[in-house]
């Protein structure tokens, strides 16, 4: 077989996207069972919208394999007052987990940094836990771009 | 599984109670389950399940992770270090291995 570059280009974007296509056609999590795992994160609570935390993606994600994403909670981090824990849900996956950050005062400053999968266009969402029990939810849309060969 | 190297970057120096990034990376194909082989059956997950960091063997960050985590996972997150002392990491795979690295910081 003689392929020319282009074509070639082309094959190995379409493998590329066939992997990130086979994760989306299994079956994906509904949102609402993000919103059950919120609720037994958060135990019981309603989460205030944004307030502390800030979730930051990209707002195109060209390729779904590698999202960066970042997290970060402005808190004193001090003994008796940190942020526990902050939990990351894909709404759009086949399985809405995606991590859950553990933090303690020696850390400092509740932040981190990953890359995540996405399989499709979907809401990424963050809620963060403090030590003195407050609940605070971050949500962002993120555009996936599936497919290639200039389409 | 062989072949799995962590790298993690630490400053070699802090001052007393300075805030310092750490970036790790470890390579890992993280297979989720989810896809097929090329014989049409399911690849069985195998994935870093859990990410650790402790200093002077006090806990500073730690992180569980799911399939949804890129191959490769790259985490990287803030530490306080108050005094001279050793940052051990460590990632834990779901075959049971456990790979383990450390860094040592001075104080400035």
């Amino acid at each position: 077989m003689n392929l020319t570059r282009r074509q070639m280009l082309c094959a190995s974007v379409g493998a590329a996207a066939a992997g990130v296509f086979g994760f989306s056609l299994s079956a994906s999590a509904a949102p609402e069972a993000t919103a059950e795992s919120i609720k037994n994160f958060a135990g019981g609570k309603e989460p205030a919208m944004g307030g502390d935390l800030t979730l930051t993606t990209p707002e195109i994600a060209e390729n779904g394999n590698t999202v960066p994403i970042e997290v970060s909670v402005a808190s004193p981090m001090t003994d008796d007052d940190y942020v526990e824990s902050v939990v990351i849900y894909a709404e759009g996956n086949p399985n809405p987990d995606v991590a859950v950050f553990h933090f303690t005062p020696m850390s400092g400053a509740a932040e981190a940094k990953t890359r995540m999968r996405l399989a499709k266009t979907q809401n990424v969402v963050a809620v963060a836990k403090t030590s003195k029990g407050q609940v605070f939810m971050d949500k962002k849309e993120v555009k996936v771009t599936i497919g290639g060969c200039g389409g | 599984m062989d072949n799995i190297k962590p790298r993690v970057k630490v400053p070699k120096s802090a001052s007393a109670g300075e805030v310092i990034t750490i970036k790790t990376l470890i390579n890992h194909p993280m297979e989720s389950g989810l896809r097929k082989g090329k014989d049409g059956k399911l690849i069985p997950r195998q994935i870093i399940n859990k990410f650790t960091c402790e200093f002077n063997g006090k806990p500073v960050f730690s992180c569980e992770l799911e399939p949804a985590i890129s191959a490769n996972p790259y985490i990287e997150f803030s530490a306080k270090v108050n005094e001279a002392g050793t940052f051990k990491f460590s990632w834990l795979d779901d075959d049971g291995s456990v790979y383990e690295t450390e860094n040592k910081i001075a104080i400035k």
